[in-house]
C-alpha cells in the first residue's frame, strides 16, 4: 500500500522518459542537421510502445495486486435496489465512520457520504509565494487507478496500432495535399520518430492530470495536454487545414482556460490551498485540502461555503440585496472550473475545435477522443465534484444536454467518416456531462471509461479503412466488409457498443450498461423536479436515437451495400496484424468492459466491474438529495436511489427502444434503401442544410469573434500602431537626429577634433625641432653621452652634497 | 672633497684606487669613441669603456677590498663575466657591420655612416 504512489509515479514518468530519450536521441541530432536513418527511427516507436505498455502493466498491478486485495469490492456496499438509508447504515471499509456517526445524529434530513479512501501527499514543492504553495503531489483513489489502467491500456493499443499506421513516415513523403508555389507537391523527410515523441509526451501529460494532487498541478498538465494536442493535430504542419485546425484547438481551449483560471483564483483566494485531499505533514498534523474544507465532518459532509467565503461575499455585498453566504462565490468557482472542462471536452459553446482536430493522423484522433484530451475535461469535473453547488451542476447538465443534441444532429449528415466519429464523441461527452450534472457521478465516469474503449476502437477502425482506401469520404466507400472483414466486424462491435445494444436488465455491450445508468439518473431527476426537467430525459433519448442511427449509417455506407468507387474498392486490403491486433483487443473490451462479475467469483474478481469500482471512489458529499440554495426548487437527486425499480424499468426499456429504433431507421434508409436518403434530404431541406453546415457555428464565430477581432487588430495595426505609435516614435527620431547634428558640430567637430588636432600639431612641431639633433654622426652621439654622463655625475654629486648629506 | 683625493697615494690599496683606474679607462675609452673616425677605433673605445666599468664591478664586489660580511665576493665577478661575454658578442656584430659598411662604401669612416640622420 505504501509503495502505491511510487509505482504509479513510475507508470506516469515512463512515457516522459521515452519522450526524453527520443528527443535527445533523434530530434536533437536532427535539429543539429544530422540525418537520422529511417531504420533507426523505427527504434523510437519501440521505445514509446515499451514505455506505455510497461506503464499499463504497473497500473494493472496497482489495481489488481495492491488496491483491490486491500479494499475488496465484495465487501463494499452497493448496489441496485437498496435504499440510501439502508445503505447508510452499513459499515464498510469505504465509508468507515461517516455514515455510522451521522446516521445516529438526529435532525439530519439528507444523509450523505464521507470521503472515499484515498492517499494524498506531495512529492516535491516547486515554489512557495507567501501562503501560495505549488507542489507536485498525488491524490490516489480508485478513480485515479481506474483512469491509469484505462489510459495506459488504450494508449498502448493506439501506440501499437500507430507503428503500423504511420509506416508511411518511414521514408520520404510526397504530400499530395500541399501544392507549393511552383506547382509541385511538397516533398519532405518522414517524421516517424517525432510522432512517437509527442505521443509519449501526450500520455505523460494525461497521466499527470489523473494522478495530480492539486489544482495547480492539474492546470500545468492541463496545458501540457493542450500543447501536445496542438503538436499532434498539426502533425502535417505544411497543410493549411492542419495548421489552422491546430491553432483553433489551442485558441478555443485558451478561452475555456481563462474561465478555469478565474475558478482557480476564486478557490485559492478563499480556501488558501490547491490540494484536493488532506496531506500528512511532517509533524503529524494534517494539511487540510479543498474537499474537507468545503465538506466539514461536523456539518455531516454537506457542501457548505467556508467562513472566509461568507466573509468575502459579505464584504462585496451591495446595500439592500439578499445575502448569499458565499454561495455565489462557490457557484462562480464551480462554473469557472467547468469552463476549462468545456474547452477540453468540447462542450457546446466551445465544441467547434474538435471536428477540425480530425486533421491529425487517425491514431491521434483516437488518442485525443478516447483516453486523453477530451477525457481530461470529464475527469476533472469528476475529480473536483465536491466543489460544485447544485446550481453549478445544473449549468453542467444544461451544457451537456445542448451539446449532445447539437452534435448528434450534425453527425447525421456528415459524410467524412472521421467527422461522424468526431461529432459522436462530442455528443457522447455531452452525455457524460449531463450525467455528472444531474448527480450521476458514477454514471458519467462509467460512460467515460466505456466510451474510451469503444470510441478508440471506432477511430482505429476508421483509420484502418482510411489506410486501405486513401479517402475519408464515405460516399466513395461501400461493400468494404468483403475486403477487410476484421475491421468491418470489430467496427460493428464498436457501433453496437456506442448504440447501447443489450438485453434489458441482463447483459449487453459496454455502452448499454453505461448509457442505461445515465438514462436512469435523468429519469430520476425528472421525477424529482418535474416540469421542464423532463427535457433532460427527452433530449438524451433523442440523442441516443440519433447516435444509433448515425453509427449504423456510417457502418452501412462504409462496409455494406455495393462499392461506390470501384477503383478504391479494388485497391482496398485488410490492414496488417500490427493494426488489426489492437482492434480485436479493443473490441473485446468494448463488449465486456461494462460487465460486473457476480459475487461468487473468487478473490479480487468478486463483484469486479467498472461501475462497482467507481462506486468506491464516490467523492465526499455526493450521495443524498441535494437542494439548491440560490434556486430553492432545484433538487439534485441521490444516485443510489436511481436504481430502484420505478426508475430502472422505464429507463431500461426506453434506452433499448430508442437504440433499436435508430438502428432500424438506418437499416431502412441506408441498407434496404426503402426510403432514399436523397428524397429525405429534399423533404427536410432546411434541417438538412442546418446540420450540413453544422448549425453555422463556425460561420457565427467567424462573424461574431474572428472577424471583429481581425478588424480590431487591423484597426490597431494601422491606426494605433502605424498611425499613432509609429508617428510618436518617428518624431522622437527626428528630435534625436537634430540633437545629434548639433552635438556632432559643436561637441565632436569643434571641441574634440580641435583639441586632438592641436596635440597632433604640437607633437609634429616638436618632432621637427628634435630632428636636427639626430645628425647620424656617431661621434657626436658619443659626445652627447659623455657630456650627459658628466652632467648627471655633477647633478648627483651636488644633490648628495646639499640635499642628502648636507 | 679634498680628503678623498689627498690621501689616495698614502692609503693602502682599496676600492678608491681601483675606481681611479676604472675612471681613467672609462675616460680614455669615451675619448677614443668620440675622436676616432675609424670604426675599429670606435670599437676599441667601447672595449675600454666596458673594461672600465668591469673594473668598478670587480672592485665593489670583492670581499678583500671591502669589508662586507654578507657576500662571498663573487657577484661583481659574475657581473663582469656577463659584460665580457656581451662585449664579445657585440664585437662580433659590430665587426660584421663594419665589414658590410666597408663593402658598400670602401671605407670605414664613421662620419660617412649618417644615413640614419633625422
Amino acid at each position: 500500500m505504501d509503495n502505491l504512489p511510487t509505482l504509479l509515479m513510475i507508470a506516469w514518468l515512463l512515457p516522459l522518459a521515452s519522450f526524453a530519450v527520443i528527443c535527445i536521441g533523434y530530434s536533437v541530432p536532427q535539429l543539429l542537421g544530422l540525418r537520422v536513418r529511417y531504420s533507426t527511427q523505427k527504434i523510437a516507436s519501440y521505445i514509446a510502445v515499451g514505455a506505455i505498455v510497461f506503464g499499463f502493466l504497473i497500473s494493472a498491478y496497482c489495481l489488481f495486486g495492491i488496491w483491490l486485495p486491500e479494499h475488496p469490492l465484495a465487501a463494499s456496499s452497493h448496489h441496485g435496489e437498496e435504499q440510501p438509508d439502508e445503505l447508510a447504515g452499513q459499515a464498510s471499509p469505504f465509508r468507515p465512520t461517516a455514515f455510522a456517526e451521522e446516521h445516529s445524529e438526529e435532525g439530519h434530513k439528507h444523509a450523505t457520504n464521507g470521503p472515499p479512501l484515498y492517499q494524498a501527499g506531495d512529492w516535491y514543492t516547486l515554489a512557495r509565494f507567501g501562503s501560495l504553495k505549488l507542489t507536485i503531489g498525488y491524490y490516489i483513489d480508485t478513480l485515479t487507478i481506474a483512469m491509469f489502467c484505462m489510459v495506459t491500456l488504450i494508449a498502448s493499443c493506439i501506440h501499437i496500432y500507430a507503428v503500423g499506421y504511420m509506416h508511411d513516415e518511414l521514408h520520404d513523403v510526397t504530400d499530395h495535399e500541399v501544392t507549393l508555389s511552383n506547382g509541385e507537391h511538397l516533398h519532405r523527410r518522414g517524421r516517424f520518430q517525432r510522432f512517437f515523441q509527442y505521443f509519449s509526451l501526450f500520455s505523460f501529460s494525461m497521466l499527470g492530470i489523473c494522478i495530480s494532487g492539486n489544482l495547480a498541478m492539474t492546470f500545468v498538465f492541463w496545458e501540457l495536454v493542450g500543447i501536445c494536442s496542438y503538436f499532434l493535430i498539426g502533425f502535417y504542419i505544411e497543410r493549411h487545414s492542419a495548421s489552422t485546425a491546430a491553432n483553433k484547438a489551442f485558441i478555443v481551449n485558451r478561452v475555456g482556460d481563462f474561465g478555469m483560471i478565474i475558478g482557480l483564483m476564486a478557490l485559492w483566494s478563499t480556501l488558501g490551498t490547491f490540494s484536493f485531499g488532506d496531506v500528512d505533514k511532517a509533524d503529524g498534523t494534517k494539511e487540510r485540502g479543498m474537499f474537507s474544507m468545503l465538506h466539514e465532518q461536523s456539518n455531516g459532509y454537506e457542501l457548505a461555503p467556508t467562513q472566509r467565503m461568507i466573509d468575502f461575499d459579505a464584504s462585496r455585498q451591495s446595500e439592500g440585496s439578499e445575502p448569499t453566504n458565499g454561495q455565489w462565490l462557490l457557484f462562480v468557482a464551480g462554473v469557472g472550473i467547468f469552463c476549462g472542462c468545456m474547452g477540453k471536452s468540447a462542450q457546446f459553446p466551445l465544441h467547434t475545435w474538435l471536428p477540425d482536430a480530425m486533421e491529425g493522423p487517425t491514431p491521434v484522433s483516437a488518442l485525443v477522443h478516447s483516453a486523453t484530451m477530451v477525457a481530461a475535461g470529464v475527469f476533472l469535473v469528476g475529480r473536483v465534484y465536491p466543489i460544485f453547488t447544485p446550481e453549478a451542476l445544473l449549468v453542467i447538465a444544461v451544457i451537456g444536454c445542448i451539446t449532445l443534441f447539437l452534435a448528434a444532429t450534425i453527425a447525421i449528415t456528415a459524410v467524412d467518416i472521421k467527422r461522424v466519429l468526431a461529432y459522436s464523441t462530442v455528443s457522447q461527452l455531452g452525455f457524460m456531462m449531463l450525467a455528472l450534472g444531474l448527480g450521476g457521478w458514477v454514471a458519467g465516469l462509467f460512460h467515460l471509461i466505456t466510451h474510451a474503449f469503444f470510441k478508440s476502437l471506432l477511430f482505429l477502425c476508421s483509420g484502418s479503412v482510411i489506410h486501405a482506401v486513401h479517402s475519408n469520404d464515405m460516399r466513395q466507400m461501400g461493400g468494404l466488409r468483403h475486403k477487410m472483414p476484421i475491421t468491418a466486424y470489430t467496427m460493428l462491435i464498436g457501433c453496437l457498443a456506442i448504440a447501447g445494444i443489450g438485453i434489458p436488465f441482463v447483459l449487453g455491450f459496454s455502452g448499454f450498461h453505461s448509457k442505461d445508468v445515465i438514462v436512469e439518473q435523468a429519469i430520476h431527476f425528472g421525477q424529482t423536479n418535474g416540469g421542464y426537467s423532463w427535457l433532460f430525459v427527452v433530449v438524451p433519448l433523442a440523442g441516443a436515437l440519433m447516435t444509433s442511427f448515425y453509427m449504423f449509417r456510417l457502418w452501412y455506407m462504409t462496409f455494406a451495400g455495393k462499392p461506390r468507387d470501384h477503383h478504391r474498392y479494388n485497391h482496398a486490403h485488410e490492414s496488417p496484424w500490427v493494426m488489426a491486433g489492437p482492434l480485436v483487443l479493443l473490441a473485446v473490451f468494448a463488449i465486456g468492459v461494462g460487465w460486473t462479475l457476480p459475487m461468487q467469483m473468487p478473490g479480487v474478481l468478486s463483484r469486479l466491474g467498472v461501475e462497482n469500482l467507481l462506486d468506491t471512489a464516490r467523492p465526499v458529499g455526493q450521495l443524498g438529495n441535494k437542494h439548491g440554495v440560490l434556486l430553492p426548487n432545484l433538487v439534485i437527486p441521490d444516485e443510489h436511489a436511481s436504481h430502484v425499480a420505478a426508475v430502472k424499468i422505464p429507463a431500461g426499456w426506453s434506452a433499448i427502444l430508442v437504440a433499436v429504433a435508430g438502428i432500424a431507421g438506418a437499416t431502412v434508409v441506408y441498407l434496404w434503401e426503402v426510403i432514399s436518403a436523397a428524397s429525405l434530404r429534399r423533404y427536410l431541406n432546411l434541417l438538412y442544410h442546418a446540420t450540413w453546415n453544422k448549425w453555422w457555428f463556425d460561420e457565427l464565430y467567424d462573424f461574431v469573434f474572428v472577424r471583429p477581432t481581425l478588424a480590431i487588430s487591423r484597426f490597431i495595426a494601422f491606426a494605433l500602431d502605424r498611425g499613432l505609435i509609429d508617428s510618436i516614435l518617428h518624431s522622437f527620431a527626428w528630435i534625436y537626429r537634430g540633437l545629434a547634428a548639433v552635438v556632432a558640430i559643436v561637441g565632436d567637430r569643434w571641441l574634440i577634433d580641435n583639441s586632438v588636432d592641436t596635440v597632433a600639431e604640437k607633437t609634429w612641431d616638436l618632432g621637427l625641432t628634435l630632428r636636427s639633433v639626430q645628425t647620424g654622426q656617431l661621434r657626436q652621439y658619443v659626445m652627447f653621452i659623455v657630456v650627459c654622463t658628466i652632467a648627471l655625475f655633477i647633478v648627483a654629486t651636488l644633490w648628495w652634497r646639499f640635499a642628502v648629506a648636507g | 672633497m679634498m680628503p678623498l683625493f689627498a690621501n689616495i697615494l698614502t692609503e693602502p690599496v682599496g676600492v678608491a684606487h681601483y675606481l681611479v683606474v676604472g675612471a681613467v679607462l672609462f675616460v680614455c675609452g669615451a675619448l677614443c669613441m668620440a675622436t676616432k673616425r675609424n670604426a675599429i677605433g670606435v670599437l676599441l673605445g667601447i672595449e675600454l669603456v666596458l673594461n672600465g666599468a668591469n673594473l668598478n664591478f670587480i672592485a665593489f664586489g670583492s670581499r678583500y677590498l671591502r669589508d662586507s660580511q654578507g657576500t662571498i665576493g663573487l657577484d661583481g665577478q659574475l657581473m663582469s663575466l656577463f659584460v665580457i661575454v656581451l662585449a664579445a658578442a657585440e664585437a662580433a656584430v659590430a665587426l660584421a657591420i663594419a665589414l658590410n659598411f666597408y663593402n658598400s662604401f670602401s671605407s670605414i669612416d664613421v662620419d660617412q655612416a649618417d644615413q640614419l640622420q633625422g
